[in-house]
């Protein structure tokens, strides 16, 4: 049961003998069974699920939903969730209880989707391995001693071991896309403000966007139907119409032009990535698209430019968890700044802390200019490459990461060598350009997955492209083994 | 550009994090090596360069100022630390 898609589920939901229940009581029972070795799942939430499950049924008897209705998913911690514990990840956040839900959760909530509960992630967002959570690393599901990837690291790990149908990420500096590719599974990022940011616990704004985790590019596109599309309550969404993403999927691709950045496929990228990516490449070259060589001449100073854009944001942002209103909040303060310090220095993990630090630094008086002003000039450039790269091309692909899963504790150490990880994903989200990681075939046994980069709002696009492929190969057929 | 103990110190007293004085220490090499990482930007030059100040070039939307929100102040602090009859309570800042 685990194995069928959304839309094969779908359609045994209405009528084809299955239902809701059964399907929710399935995915509990493995969430059970597999995950303590997982540690995809920071909270389950059984009870809830099962209710909401039996209004699906009720709905689908009344011959009333959608494609996703009573289908079972899993929240990322990051989006509020009104009643069930949203952590992000922290111990700031261990017994914070939302008191409303986020935009993308109203919408599957309405969408008749079943929340079997929330993700494990990097605290607040902020890491590539899912080992900087308060309540313990992700292990990789065809791995158990490597990392899933990160930040989404809970949400890839539970779409990859069948723990849920699909579940939810967010999206950074590659946090849904390296995950997806280190755990074999797809993940799109959306063109920045194409999925409302409304309750999704921000870490930087300017760069922060949500997209679907699933197996496949057709489950996508249901998912991201559902969540995107205008909100009035968060300033940065866009005002652009929702196509029909489904409609766009099976769409010919003779003729169509993919870009190979240099800067991609270079020093640093491991050679058995690299000829996997080529592999699906020829395949695309079978199915009647064109390759051009091309060049991002800036995209080796996305890294730098997102350390500093990003942790600005960030300790800006972070600055509202101050003990006070909610979160956590340190014993017997002797005064108001010993309450803010302590209760800060005792919430945050070490990750955390260093990016407040390099953001409270890069924006300090004196500072201001030589940091965040040349960092948002290159930002420009960077996003002008990409401008550039468009008039001669349609897609963009290359490597999602530079290497598979790499072992748990391996980068801990190095924050530098952990944020080296998101060489070839950073620059979309200074660009705000949509991205997808699709598997291709793994190496050694270990997932890849292949980046395809779009213009803006050409998620439909990314994902027929993404069909295109996984309906002329099987490689995102591949389950992890050992968790049947 | 490196940091030393001190700058440590005092950036965390700006970000209001209290730090041990053992950690301070690990936190000047970490920052350092970010900060060396980013030194990458100052061989570009960025002469006449506009600052990007939103991915899509959008201009900030306004709508008219009026309210929204109904008042949800017990909801709102039924999840605080410390509250009394409908205020936050934090340690005594005037004398």
């Amino acid at each position: 049961m685990h194995e069928l898609s959304i839309t094969e589920l779908s359609r045994r939901l209405r009528g084809g003998g299955l239902t809701s229940v059964e399907l929710t009581r399935h995915y509990l029972e493995r969430i059970e069974r597999l995950d303590p070795a997982l540690n995809a799942f920071v909270t389950v939430a059984a009870e809830a699920a099962l209710e909401a499950a039996a209004r699906a049924d009720a709905r689908l008897a009344r011959g009333e939903g959608g494609p996703l209705t009573g289908i079972p998913i899993a929240h990322k911690d990051i989006f509020c969730t009104q009643g069930l514990r949203t952590s992000c990840g922290s111990r700031m956040l261990e017994r914070f209880i939302a008191p409303y839900d986020a935009t993308l959760v109203e919408r599957l909530a309405a969408a008749g989707a079943v929340v079997l509960g929330k993700t494990n992630m990097d605290e607040f967002a902020m890491g590539s391995s899912n080992e900087t959570s308060f309540y313990g690393p992700v292990k990789n599901p065809w791995d158990l001693d490597r990392v899933p990837g990160g930040s989404s690291g809970g949400s890839a790990a539970a779409v990859a071991a069948r723990l849920c149908a699909a579940a939810t990420g967010t999206d950074t500096g590659g946090s849904i896309r390296q995950p997806a590719a280190l755990c074999g599974i797809t993940g799109i990022k959306p063109t920045y403000g194409r999925v409302s940011r409304w309750g999704m616990i921000a870490f930087a704004s300017s760069l922060d966007q949500a997209g679907p985790m699933t197996r496949s590019a057709e489950d996508a596109a249901l998912l991201l139907q559902a969540m995107a599309g205008f909100d009035p309550r968060d300033s940065t969404s866009a005002e652009e119409p929702v196509p029909d993403y489904a409609a766009q999927l099976g769409t010919d691709i003779a003729g169509l032009r993919i870009g190979l950045p240099r800067e991609y496929f270079g020093d640093g990228l491991d050679p058995g990535v690299a000829a996997s990516i080529h592999g699906a490449i020829r395949e695309y070259e079978r199915l009647g698209a064109q390759v051009v060589d091309i060049s991002l001449p800036n995209s080796p100073l996305s890294v730098p430019v997102y350390y500093v854009v990003a942790p600005a944001e960030c300790s800006s942002n972070l600055a509202r968890f101050d003990g006070v209103r909610y979160g956590h909040r340190c014993e017997a303060p002797r005064d108001l700044e010993d309450l803010y310090k302590r209760s800060r220095a005792e919430g945050f993990g070490p990750e955390v802390k260093r990016r407040i630090m390099i953001g409270t630094y890069v924006l300090s008086a004196g500072y201001y200019d030589a940091y965040y002003l040349k960092a948002q000039q290159i930002r420009h450039l960077i996003s002008d490459d990409f401008r550039r790269a468009f008039e001669q091309v349609d897609v963009i692909m290359g490597p999602t990461s530079p290497t598979t899963a790499f072992p748990l504790g391996a980068k801990l150490d190095d924050p530098v060598a952990m944020y080296l990880n998101d060489i070839y994903t950073i620059a979309t989200n200074l660009a705000g350009l949509p991205g997808i990681s699709i598997p291709v075939a793994p190496v050694d046994g270990m997932p890849v997955g292949l980046q395809i980069i779009g213009d803006y709002f050409q998620e439909g696009r990314l994902l027929n492209l993404a069909h295109r492929l996984q309906q002329a190969t099987d490689w995102h057929l591949a389950a992890p083994p050992g968790l049947a | 550009m490196s940091l030393n103990r001190a700058d440590v110190e005092k950036i965390a007293h700006l970000a209001r994090l209290a730090l041990p004085e053992p950690e301070t220490e690990r936190y000047a090499v970490d920052l350092s090596s970010i900060l060396g990482l980013v030194e990458a930007m100052s061989a570009v030059d960025t002469g006449g360069v506009t600052p990007m100040a939103h991915p899509l070039h959008m201009v900030q939307r306004l709508r008219p100022d009026e309210p929204t929100e109904p008042d949800q102040r017990a909801l709102f602090q039924s999840i605080a630390p410390l509250t009394e009859d409908g205020l936050y309570l934090v340690p005594r800042v005037i004398e």
